[in-house]
C-alpha cells in the first residue's frame, strides 16, 4: 500500500483528493435527491437513474457537436431528459406503479439496459467528453489543480438542489408532490390527480439528471456502461442519509465522493468501481444487521 | 401460578413517543379461554406482537409454559407451540387450500427425510379432516388467494389447528364474517378449545361473542390494562363502557 | 395431462436431445448453450419463481466455478503463470490429463459454490435481507466480483485466462460438452422436479407467499432459503466449469461475471417461460436462446437494445409468462382448478 505513505508524506495530495472527491459529490448528492424523490412519491426504485445521468451527458454532448455553447446544452439537456421521463412515465412506469415490487425492480432495470445499449448503438462505447472552455486554478504553489469548471458543477449543483427545496415547499405542484408521497390514497381523495403527480416527479427526476450529466460530461467524462455505477452511488447516498433527510443526502454524497477518490487512489484506479459496489453490498449489510436488532428487516 | 400456560408480567412497549402498551400484566391458564377487549389504538394487536416475539419489547416478561420466551424470535416461540392469528388474515396466496394445511404441519420435530418427502397420507388425511371442520373441505383444492374473506379466515384458523399449538392468540376472529355464520364460528372455537385442547386468548370487538367465548376477560384502554374479570363483571363494569363510548 | 401422454412427451423430449447434435452437427455448440440456458433459468428460478428471492447475482457463482475449474485443472499439470496471459499457442493436454483435470475441477468448482452460498447466505439470508434489498446487494456482489476478478493478477486480471486446448482423440469438442451439459441439466431437471413434488416446494413457496406468516408458523425460513441457494450455486458452479473449456477463454467481465447478459437473461428466461413451474423456465430458455440467435443474425448490435426493449416488455405486459398464461387459460390442464 505504497499510496498509502505517499498520502502520509505529501498532505497536500489529500487535499487534491478530497477537493477533487467533494466537487463531484455533490453530483452524487443530487442524483439521489431525485432518486429519493421518485422513491418517496411512488414507492419506486429507479434503476435507470445513472442511464439517466449519462444519456443527459450524451445529449449535451451532442448538442455541442453543433457548436453550441457548452453551458446552453445544461438546461437542453434537462428538457430533453424531461421529455424523455415523461414518455417512459406514460408508457411503462404507470402500470407498474403501486404494484408488484419485484416487478418495479426489473421493469427500470430493463430500461436501463436499454438505454445503456441505445446510447452504446448511437454514440459508440468510447468515452466522450464535453469541452467547457474554462480554465484551471493554480492553489498552493501549483500543488493543488481545481479545475474552474467542477466548481462550477459544483456550484450549479448546489443551487438546483436549492431550488428544488423550495419548489417542494413552496409550489403547488411541489406541495401535491410531498402529499402523495405521505399517503397517495389521502391525496387522491382530496382531489390530487395522483396520476399526473407521479407523472410529473418521474419527468422532474429525468430533468435533473439529465442537468447532472451535463455537468459530468463536461467535467469527467460519459460513457455508455457508466450508468449503473451512477444508480448505485445514488442508491447507497439514499440509504444512508434516508428519504427525506436533505441536508443527510448532501453531506453523504459529498462523503462519497471523497471516498471514492481515495479509494481510486489508494486501491489503484482500476478498483475504483470494485471500491463503489463493494461498498454498496457492506453498507446494505451494515443497515440490515442494525434493523436485525429491532426485529425489522430490510425489504 | 404454575397452571398458567402464558404468563405477561409487566411488558411495556414504545413506538417512538408512543406507549403501546404500558406495564400490562395478564395470565393465561392451561386450556382456558380468555378474552381481550378494548377500544381501537388501545394496543391490544400491540401486546399480541410483543408475545409472539415480532418485536422485542422495552421492558417486562412473558412466560409460555414456564419457560421464559421474552427474548426468543418469531419462529422460535411458534415452535414451542404458541401461535397466532392475524387481523388482516395471513394465508399462502399462489398455493391451495391444501397445500397451505399440508405445510402448516408442526415443524419443531421435523426430520431430515421429512423435509423433503411427500406429505404423508395421514397428514393428507388430518388436512381433510380440519378443512372438513372448519367447512372448506369443497374448496381445498382452490388457490387460497381465490378465497373469499371469510373463507381465508378459516383456512387461517384450521391452519393453526393443523399445527397442534398449546396456545392459539386469536387476533378478531369474527370480524369481517357475515353474522349469520359468527355462530357457528364461535361453536368451531369452542369445540377445539374442548376437544383438542387448545388455550385461547381471543382479541374481540364483538360483544356477544367474547361474552359467549370467554370465562375471563381483560380490558385494555390507551395501553393500560383498565381492569379483569368473568364476563358479567366486565359487562357491567361501568368503566369498561365509558371507555368504548367514551372515545379517546 | 394423463400419465400416459406424459411419458410419451418426457421420452420424446429426451430421444431428441440424445440425438440432436448428430442431427445438426454444425449447432453443437449452440446446441451444448441451449443446455446452460435452460440451467441458468432453472437454477434463478429455483431462488427467484419459487422461493421469491428476486437474485440479480447468481452469476457470482456461475464465474467463480469457471475460474476454479481452470485454476485446479492447470495446477494439476501445469503451473498457472504459463497460462495467465493470452499468448499464442499453449501446452496441450492428453485426452485423459484433460479428462481427469476437468472432472476434478468440475467438482471443485461445485464445492466451491456451495461454500460460497454458505457464507452469502448467512450473511444475506439468515439475517433476514429480503426484497429490493436482498436483489440490489446480490447485483453488486455480481458486479464486484467481476471486478475484483479483473484486478487479480493471479487469474489473469483483465486479461483473463485461456483454458487448455481441448485435445485430439476425444472427438468433437461441441459434442462433448453437449453431452456434460445435457446430463447436468437433466439431473438439476429431475433434483428440482422431487423437490418441488414434497415439503420442500411446499416450504419455499410459503416463504415466497408471505414469509411473516411462514415464520409466525414455525417454518425453518433460514435453513430453506440457504439450502436452496447452495443448490442453485452448486449447478451454477459447475456449469460455469464447464463453459469456460467450452469457450476456450475466461474474460472476467464478459464471459465470466457477465451480469449484463447472463445475469440478466437467466431472470429473463425464467420470467418468459413463467417463473415459479418446473417447466416455465425451460421454455423460456428455449425460445430466448432460438431468438437470440436470430437476432444477432439479423441485427448485430441492435440485438442488445431490442433486448432490453424485450424485459421491459414481458416485465410490464407479460410478467405471468407462457405457463402462467397457459394456466389461466386451460386451468384443468395447467394451473389449478377453479371450481371446488
Amino acid at each position: 500500500m505504497g499510496n498509502i505513505l505517499i498520502l502520509i508524506d505529501a498532505p497536500i495530495f489529500t487535499l487534491q483528493l478530497l477537493i477533487d472527491g467533494i466537487l463531484i459529490g455533490a453530483v452524487f448528492a443530487l442524483a439521489a435527491y431525485g432518486m429519493a424523490l421518485v422513491w418517496g412519491v411512488m414507492k419506486i426504485i429507479n434503476f435507470a437513474q445513472g442511464e439517466f445521468v449519462i444519456l443527459g451527458g450524451f445529449v449535451a454532448y451532442w448538442t455541442c457537436g453543433f457548436g453550441i455553447n457548452p453551458f446552453l446544452s445544461i438546461p437542453i439537456a434537462g428538457l430533453v431528459l424531461f421529455a424523455i421521463g415523461w414518455v417512459l412515465y406514460r408508457l411503462i412506469i404507470t402500470r407498474i406503479v403501486e404494484g408488484d415490487l419485484f416487478i418495479s425492480i426489473l421493469a427500470t432495470f430493463g430500461i436501463s439496459i436499454l438505454l445503456q445499449q441505445l446510447m452504446n448503438q448511437l454514440f459508440g462505447a468510447d468515452v466522450q467528453t464535453v469541452e467547457s472552455g474554462l480554465g484551471t486554478w493554480f492553489l498552493f504553489n501549483d500543488r493543488i489543480t481545481v479545475l474552474q469548471v467542477k466548481v462550477v458543477a459544483f456550484g450549479i449543483a448546489l443551487c438546483l438542489g436549492l431550488v428544488l427545496s423550495l419548489y417542494m415547499k413552496k409550489a403547488r405542484l411541489g406541495q401535491a408532490i410531498r402529499a402523495t408521497a405521505q399517503d397517495s390514497r389521502a391525496a387522491r381523495i382530496l382531489g390530487i390527480d395522483t396520476d399526473r403527480v407521479y407523472g410529473a416527479t418521474f419527468a422532474l427526476n429525468a430533468a435533473i439528471c439529465g442537468v447532472l450529466g451535463a455537468l459530468v460530461s463536461m467535467t469527467w467524462v460519459v460513457q455508455p456502461f457508466m450508468g449503473l455505477a451512477y444508480t448505485v452511488r445514488s442508491f447507497m447516498i439514499v440509504i444512508v442519509a434516508g428519504i427525506g433527510n436533505v441536508f443527510g443526502v448532501i453531506l453523504a454524497g459529498l462523503g462519497l465522493g471523497a471516498a471514492e477518490n481515495f479509494a481510486g487512489f489508494i486501491l489503484g484506479a482500476e478498483f475504483q468501481t470494485a471500491f463503489v459496489f463493494s461498498l454498496l453490498v457492506l453498507i446494505l449489510l451494515w443497515r440490515n444487521s442494525l434493523l436485525r436488532l429491532q426485529r425489522r428487516y430490510l425489504q | 401460578m404454575s397452571d398458567s400456560l402464558l404468563e405477561v408480567d409487566g411488558v411495556t412497549k414504545r413506538f417512538g413517543g408512543v406507549v403501546a402498551n404500558d406495564n400490562i400484566s395478564l395470565l393465561v391458564p392451561e386450556g382456558g379461554i380468555v378474552g381481550l377487549i378494548g377500544p381501537n389504538g388501545s394496543g391490544k394487536t400491540t401486546l399480541f406482537s410483543s408475545i409472539v416475539g415480532y418485536h422485542p419489547v422495552d421492558s417486562g416478561t412473558i412466560r409460555f409454559g414456564g419457560r421464559e420466551i421474552t427474548k426468543l424470535r418469531v419462529p422460535q416461540i411458534a415452535r414451542m407451540g404458541l401461535l397466532r392469528t392475524f387481523q388482516q388474515t395471513r394465508i399462502y396466496r399462489e398455493m391451495t387450500g391444501v397445500q397451505n394445511m399440508q405445510i402448516s404441519v408442526s415443524q419443531s420435530s421435523l426430520s431430515l427425510r421429512q423435509m423433503f418427502s411427500k406429505s404423508p397420507p395421514d397428514v393428507i388425511e388430518r388436512a381433510d379432516h380440519l378443512l372438513s371442520f372448519v367447512g372448506l373441505f369443497s374448496k381445498r383444492n382452490l388457490l387460497a388467494g381465490d378465497l373469499s374473506f371469510g373463507q381465508q379466515k378459516l383456512l387461517e384458523f384450521a391452519m393453526a389447528l393443523m399445527n397442534e399449538p398449546k396456545l392459539l392468540l386469536l387476533d378478531e376472529p369474527t370480524a369481517g364474517i357475515n353474522p349469520t355464520l359468527i355462530n357457528g364460528l364461535i361453536d368451531r372455537l369452542l369445540r377445539s378449545n374442548a376437544e383438542l385442547g387448545i388455550t385461547l386468548l381471543v382479541i374481540e370487538h364483538n360483544m356477544r361473542a367474547i361474552m359467549r367465548l370467554a370465562k375471563h376477560i381483560y380490558c385494555l384502554a390507551h395501553g393500560q390494562l383498565l381492569t379483569a374479570g368473568t364476563p358479567d363483571e366486565i359487562q357491567n363494569d361501568p368503566r369498561v363502557i365509558d371507555a368504548y363510548l367514551g372515545g379517546s | 395431462m394423463s400419465s400416459v401422454w406424459k411419458y410419451v412427451a418426457y421420452s420424446g423430449v429426451i430421444a431428441i436431445s440424445v440425438v440432436a447434435p448428430w442431427a445438426l452437427p454444425a449447432y453443437q455448440t449452440q446446441l451444448a448453450f441451449l443446455w446452460v440456458m435452460v440451467l441458468l433459468a432453472l437454477t434463478w428460478d429455483l431462488v427467484g419463481g419459487q422461493m421469491g428471492y428476486t437474485s440479480f447475482g447468481n452469476i457470482v457463482f456461475f464465474g467463480l466455478g469457471m475460474y476454479v475449474t481452470a485454476v485446479v485443472q492447470r495446477n494439476m499439470h501445469f503451473g498457472i503463470e504459463e497460462y495467465v496471459h493470452v499468448a499464442g499457442a499453449v501446452e496441450t493436454l492428453t485426452p485423459q490429463e484433460y479428462i481427469t483435470g476437468l472432472f476434478v475441477g468440475l467438482g471443485a468448482s461445485g464445492i466451491a459454490g456451495v461454500v460460497l452460498a454458505g457464507i452469502l447466505g448467512a450473511c444475506l439470508l439468515a439475517t433476514g435481507m429480503r426484497g429490493q434489498y436482498f436483489g440490489i446487494c446480490t447485483l453488486g456482489l455480481g458486479i464486484a466480483a467481476g471486478e475484483l476478478a479483473s484486478g487479480w493478477e493471479y487469474i489473469g486480471a483483465g486479461s483473463g485466462l485461456v483454458t487448455p486446448v481441448f485435445p485430439e482423440g476425444l472427438g468433437q469438442r461441441g459434442l462433448f460438452f453437449y453431452y456434460i451439459f445435457f446430463l447436468l441439466t437433466l439431473m438439476l431437471f429431475l433434483t428440482l422436479g422431487w423437490l418441488y413434488s414434497g415439503h420442500f416446494g411446499l416450504a419455499i413457496n410459503a416463504i415466497r407467499d408471505d414469509e411473516d406468516k411462514a415464520e409466525a408458523m414455525g417454518i425453518h425460513t433460514t435453513r430453506y432459503k440457504i439450502i436452496a441457494w447452495c443448490l442453485s450455486a452448486f449447478f451454477l458452479s459447475v456449469a460455469g466449469g464447464g463453459v469456460g473449456h467450452l469457450v476456450g477463454f475466461i474474460d472476467p467481465t464478459e464471459v465470466a461475471f457477465a451480469g449484463a447478459t447472463f445475469g440478466v437473461w437467466m431472470i429473463l428466461m425464467a420470467i418468459l417461460g413463467g417463473k415459479g413451474t418446473l417447466w416455465g423456465p425451460v421454455i423460456g430458455a428455449v425460445i430466448f436462446h432460438f431468438t437470440q440467435e436470430l437476432f444477432w443474425t439479423y441485427l448485430f448490435g441492435w440485438q442488445r437494445v431490442v433486448m432490453g426493449a424485450f424485459i421491459v416488455g414481458i416485465v410490464v405486459f407479460f410478467p405471468r409468462g407462457i405457463m402462467g398464461w397457459a394456466g389461466d387459460r386451460w386451468p384443468e390442464r395447467f394451473g389449478h382448478r377453479t371450481t371446488g
